[in-house]
C-alpha cells in the first residue's frame, strides 16, 4: 500500500484529460455490462416490479449480483425486508475489501468526495481505478470519470430493459433468466485456476444445492456463503491472530 | 411505486452503499486487518458459485440433470467459452446462442 502519495499526482495530464480517461478506459467494461442491465430491466418487469420501482433499484442500489439476486426472490414471491438486505449485504461485503484497498489513496479527499466516489465503486469501475493507481497514481477525476460512465450505462439500460420488459410479453420463455448465472459464470471461472478457489467452489456448490433443496428462501445462498467463507479461512489458516 | 418495494429497495441501497464507504471509514488510518482478508479472500468465489449452481442444475426448483435442462446445456457451453477465452460478451453470447437454438427461436 502507497499510503503516503497526494491525492494530486499522476501522469501530469490535466484533471479534465484524467477524467475522460477514465471514462475511456471503462468503456470496454460498460459494453459486458449493459446486456446484463438490459436482462436486468426485463427480468424486474416480468418478476412483477414497476418500471419506476426497477430504475429506482438501479440508480439508488447500482449493484448488478445484489439487484438479480433481489429480482429472482421478488418473482419466488419472498416476504420480509431482513431478508432482502441481509442478502444484499452479504453479496456486497467484497465492497469492504475493495474499499480498504482504494482507502489510502482516498483520505486526503475531503469526506463527501469520498463518499460520493464510494457511491459509484463496483466490481468494474474499482478494477480500472485499481489498475491504473498501481501504473501511475490515483486521481479522483479519473475515479469519477470511471464510475460516472458505469453508472450511466447501468441506468440506461435497466431503462432500455424495463422498456422491452413491457413489450416482451413472456421473457421466461426466451429463457431471458439464463442472463444471470451466465455472467456470474463468466465471472467464476477464472477465479478456478487456484486450487483453493477451486475446492471452495465444491463447497459452496454442494453446500448451496442441498441448501436450495430443502432450506426455505433463499437462504441457501447464505449457508454457501458461510460453507465457502469457513473453507476460505480454513484453507488460508484463518484465525485472529498475527501472521 | 408500492411503499413496501420502495423500502425494501431503499434498505438494500443502504447497506450497498454501507460496504462501499465502510471501509473508508474505518480501516483509513490501519488498513484491513489480515485476518479479514484471509477470512474474506474466497467469499466471492463462495457467493459466484451459489448463484450459478442451483440456477443451471434447479432452474424450475427441482434437481434436473438431463438434456431437457436447457439451462445446464447453455450454461457448460457458457463455462467452456468463459474457461477457454475469458471473454464475458463471448460468455453470453454463445450462452444464449445455445439458449435460443434450444427454444427454437431462430425459426
Amino acid at each position: 500500500m502507497r499510503g503516503e502519495e497526494s491525492v494530486m499526482e499522476g501522469t501530469g495530464i490535466s484533471a479534465y484529460e484524467e477524467f475522460w480517461q477514465g471514462s475511456r478506459d471503462t468503456l470496454p467494461l460498460v459494453l459486458g455490462a449493459i446486456p446484463f442491465g438490459i436482462t436486468c430491466g426485463v427480468m424486474g418487469l416480468a418478476a412483477g416490479l414497476s418500471g419506476g420501482e426497477m430504475m429506482l433499484m438501479s440508480l439508488t442500489v447500482f449493484a448488478g449480483a445484489a439487484q438479480f439476486i433481489s429480482i429472482t426472490m421478488f418473482s419466488a414471491g419472498v416476504s420480509g425486508w431482513g431478508l432482502y438486505v441481509f442478502t444484499t449485504l452479504l453479496v456486497n461485503l467484497r465492497h469492504l475489501l475493495m474499499g480498504a484497498s482504494l482507502a489510502p489513496h482516498m483520505t486526503r479527499l475531503p469526506l463527501a468526495w469520498q463518499a460520493v466516489l464510494a457511491f459509484g465503486m463496483a466490481d468494474e469501475t474499482y478494477a480500472v481505478t485499481m489498475n491504473r493507481t498501481l501504473a501511475t497514481g490515483y486521481h479522483p477525476n479519473y475515479h469519477l470519470g470511471a464510475n460516472l460512465t458505469m453508472y450511466i450505462a447501468w441506468g440506461a439500460s435497466t431503462a432500455v430493459g424495463a422498456l422491452a420488459g413491457s413489450m416482451i410479453p413472456n421473457p421466461l420463455d426466451w429463457g431471458l433468466d439464463f442472463a444471470m448465472p451466465a455472467t456470474f459464470l463468466a465471472m467464476l471461472i477464472p477465479r478456478l485456476k487456484e486450487r483453493r478457489s477451486l475446492i471452495v467452489c465444491i463447497v459452496s456448490a454442494v453446500v448451496a444445492l442441498a441448501g436450495a433443496l430443502w432450506l426455505p428462501g433463499k437462504w441457501y445462498i447464505i449457508a454457501a456463503a458461510a460453507a465457502a467463507m469457513l473453507a476460505g479461512g480454513i484453507l488460508e489458516g484463518g484465525g485472529t491472530c498475527a501472521d | 411505486m408500492r411503499t413496501e418495494i420502495v423500502g425494501i429497495i431503499l434498505g438494500m441501497a443502504a447497506v450497498t452503499f454501507l460496504t462501499r464507504f465502510g471501509a473508508l471509514a474505518l480501516f483509513h488510518r490501519t488498513g484491513i486487518p489480515s485476518w479479514f482478508g484471509r477470512w474474506c479472500r474466497h467469499l466471492p468465489t463462495g457467493i459466484l458459485t451459489a448463484l450459478v449452481v442451483p440456477g443451471l442444475l434447479m432452474p424450475s426448483g427441482q434437481l434436473d440433470i438431463s438434456l431437457n435442462n436447457h439451462y445446464l446445456l447453455a450454461g457448460l457451453a457458457a463455462a467452456f467459452m468463459a474457461y477457454r477465452f475469458q471473454n464475458i460478451l463471448l460468455t453470453l453470447g454463445v450462452g444464449f446462442g445455445v439458449m435460443f437454438s434450444l427454444r427454437g427461436l431462430w425459426m
